[in-house]
C-alpha cells in the first residue's frame, strides 16, 4: 500500500523545514507528492464522463473525451496555443506591472502612516469596485486593444498586492526591528535587510491572490471586446453553438489556473520558504 | 564614574482614553562598568520599562539617564539587547547570519565577520549549528543565538530582558551556569532583568530590588559577594537569598493585591 501522505501537510512540513521522507525510494517521494493529485484528476473525468454518457446525455454536455480529442486538435491547427499565448500574454504583463507598483506602494503604506492616511482613501474606495465593472471604462478609455485588457488586470492586481504588503510590513514584530536598531543598523538598512525580507511571504501570498483574480478578469474582458484568447474562445463557441470548444476553453482555464498556481506554491516554499514570518 | 546612571527617572504612559499610568518614577540607580547587576521585581512593577528608557526604545518622561556621562538618546550599537522571546530573530537567516548581523551592516568584510560570529557561536555552544535557521533549533538554543550575535557586535553593555524565562527549568538553569561562565571571561558589563530570585542570586554581583508599581523605584540594592560557581545548597548562597526574599516578599503581595 503506497503511502497516502496528506500533500497539504507536507508542504507545512516543508514550510517549516521539518521535511520527514519515510524509507523507500523516489518513486515513493515522487507518488507521495503527486499521487494524490493524479487520482483527484482521474475520478474527476472519471465522474465526468459517467455524467455525460448515463446521466445528463446531452450534446450540451459533451463528455471529457469528447473534449479531449477537439482539444488536440485545436492544439495541432494550432487555434488553442493561439488564444491561450494571447490570453496568457496579458495575464502576465498587467500581473508584472500591477505587483510592480503595488509592491513599493504597499511597503510605503506600512511604512509611514501619512502615506498609509493619504492613500488608504484610494485602496479603500476602488478595490470595492470590481475590474468586471471596469471593463466598460477600459474600453471607453483604450479601444478594445491591447491597452484595456492590460489595464484591466493591472487593476485587479494593485490593490490585493498593496493591501497585502502593506499588512505584512504592519505585522513586523517590533522586536526584530529593534533588535536592528541596537546592533547598529540604520533607518535604510533595516528597511532592506529587515523590513522587507520579513515581508516577502505576505507579498508573495498577494500575488498569487491577484493571479486568481487576474483569470476571472481577462476571460470577462475577452468575451467582451477581443479578437483572441481565451475569452473569445467562449464567446464564439456560444454564437456557433460550437458546445465542445466552450469545454475545452473551459478546462484549459481550470488547467492553466492550477498550474500558475501550483508554481507560484512551489516558489514560495522553496525560494521563499525561508521567509517564514514566524522565526 | 559609573558607567550607567539613572537618576530620578519617571516614565509614565497615557493609554488611548488618555488615562495616565506612572511605570517608575523617582527611579534611581547606578550600574558600574563591569559588574552584572540583577534588576529584580514583581510582575508589572515596571523592569522592563527601565530596560526599554536605557536601550533608547522609548525615552523617560522626566529625569535624565547617562551612559559613559551622556544621556541616551534612541538605541545604540554600544547597548545590545537580548529579548525575553525569540521573535527577534531574523527567521530567513541561518544561525550564524543572524550573529554576523551587526558586522554586516558596517561592512565588516565578509571572512572576519565569519570568523568573529563563529567565535562567538562557539562561545555559546552552537557550533555545528551554525547553518541551522530559528525554526530549526530549540527555545534554548534560539537564546544562545541571541547571545551571540550581541556579543560579536561587542558592544559596552548588554541589556537582557528575562531572556532565560520561557526555557524548561533545566535548560534555563545551564543557560545560567554558561551565562555566567560567559560573563567571567568577556567582563562585559551587563543589565539582567528578572523576577526569580534565584537566578538574581545565582547570576547577579548586585541584585537591585524593585517595588510594586505603579510609579515603582528600587527598594534596595543587595551586594552579593559570591566569586566563581554559585551553588544552590550553599549555606552563603541560601542567606543572600533569604536576604533578598525578605525585601521583595511584601512587594509581591502588594503587587497581587493590586492586580485583584
Amino acid at each position: 500500500m503506497p503511502s497516502k501522505e496528506n500533500p497539504t501537510a507536507r508542504e507545512t512540513n516543508a514550510g517549516g523545514r521539518l521535511f520527514i521522507l519515510g524509507p523507500g525510494g523516489a518513486a515513493r517521494r515522487l507518488w507521495s507528492v503527486y499521487g494524490g493529485y493524479a487520482l483527484g484528476f482521474v475520478s474527476l473525468f472519471l465522474i465526468w464522463q459517467l455524467a455525460s454518457l448515463y446521466v445528463v446525455s446531452s450534446v450540451l454536455f459533451p463528455p471529457p473525451t469528447v473534449v479531449f480529442s477537439k482539444g488536440l486538435l485545436l492544439v495541432r491547427n494550432g487555434v488553442l496555443l493561439e488564444h491561450l499565448a494571447a490570453s496568457m500574454q496579458r495575464i502576465l504583463a498587467g500581473f508584472i506591472a500591477g505587483s510592480l507598483l503595488g509592491i513599493p506602494i504597499g511597503l510605503a503604506m506600512g511604512s509611514f502612516w501619512p502615506v498609509r492616511k493619504l492613500l488608504e482613501p484610494y485602496t479603500e474606495f476602488l478595490r470595492f469596485i470590481p475590474s468586471v465593472a471596469m471593463i466598460t471604462v477600459a474600453v471607453i478609455w483604450f479601444g478594445i486593444g491591447e491597452g484595456a485588457k492590460i489595464f484591466l488586470i493591472i487593476y485587479t492586481t494593485i490593490f490585493i498586492v498593496i493591501l497585502n504588503t502593506a499588512a505584512g510590513v504592519s505585522a513586523i514584530a517590533p522586536n526584530k526591528i529593534r533588535a536592528a536598531q541596537s546592533l547598529g543598523a540604520t533607518r535604510a538598512q533595516i528597511f532592506f535587510h529587515v523590513a522587507l525580507p520579513a515581508t516577502v511571504p505576505y507579498i508573495l501570498t498577494g500575488m498569487r491572490l491577484a493571479m486568481g483574480n487576474s483569470f476571472t478578469t481577462i476571460v470577462a474582458a475577452e468575451l467582451i471586446a477581443a479578437n483572441d484568447g481565451l475569452g473569445k474562445m467562449l464567446w464564439d463557441g456560444r454564437l456557433f453553438m460550437l458546445v465542445d470548444e466552450i469545454f475545452v476553453s473551459l478546462v484549459t482555464l481550470g488547467l492553466l489556473g492550477f498550474a500558475v498556481d501550483r508554481m507560484f506554491r512551489w516558489s514560495i516554499y522553496t525560494f521563499a520558504g525561508k521567509y517564514s514570518p514566524a522565526t | 564614574m559609573p558607567l550607567v546612571s539613572f537618576h530620578n527617572v519617571e516614565k509614565t504612559y497615557r493609554s488611548l482614553q488618555g488615562v495616565e499610568y506612572g511605570a517608575v518614577e523617582h527611579f534611581s540607580v547606578e550600574i558600574e562598568a563591569g559588574e552584572f547587576f540583577c534588576l529584580l521585581g514583581p510582575s508589572g512593577c515596571g523592569k522592563t520599562t527601565v530596560l526599554k528608557m536605557l536601550a533608547g526604545f522609548e525615552a523617560p518622561t522626566a529625569g535624565h539617564i547617562l551612559m559613559d556621562g551622556r544621556p541616551v538618546q534612541g538605541a545604540s550599537r554600544d547597548r545590545g539587547v537580548v529579548f525575553q522571546g525569540d521573535d527577534s530573530l531574523y527567521g530567513w537567516l541561518t544561525a550564524v547570519e543572524n550573529v554576523e548581523f551587526g558586522l554586516r551592516m558596517r561592512h565588516v568584510r565578509k571572512a572576519d565577520r565569519r570568523e568573529r560570529a563563529m567565535h562567538y557561536l562557539e562561545l555559546v555552544g552552537l557550533r555545528g549549528q551554525e547553518k541551522k535557521y530559528p525554526a530549526e533549533l530549540s527555545g534554548g538554543m534560539k537564546q544562545r543565538i541571541q547571545i551571540a550575535r550581541v556579543l560579536a557586535n561587542e558592544p559596552k553593555m548588554l541589556l537582557m530582558d528575562e531572556p532565560f524565562a520561557a526555557l524548561d527549568a533545566q535548560t534555563r538553569s545551564l543557560m545560567q551556569e554558561e551565562l555566567a561562565n560567559i560573563w567571567h571571561t568577556t567582563r562585559t558589563t551587563v543589565l539582567f532583568i528578572t523576577h526569580d530570585i534565584d537566578e538574581a542570586v545565582t547570576l547577579g554581583k548586585r541584585i537591585g530590588v524593585m517595588r510594586a508599581g505603579p510609579r515603582s523605584q528600587v527598594k534596595g540594592v543587595v551586594e552579593v559577594a559570591l566569586n566563581g560557581a554559585r551553588s544552590r545548597t550553599d549555606d552563603v548562597f541560601l542567606q543572600y537569598y533569604k536576604q533578598v526574599y525578605e525585601m521583595i516578599r511584601d512587594e509581591v503581595a502588594k503587587a497581587i493585591a493590586r492586580a485583584d
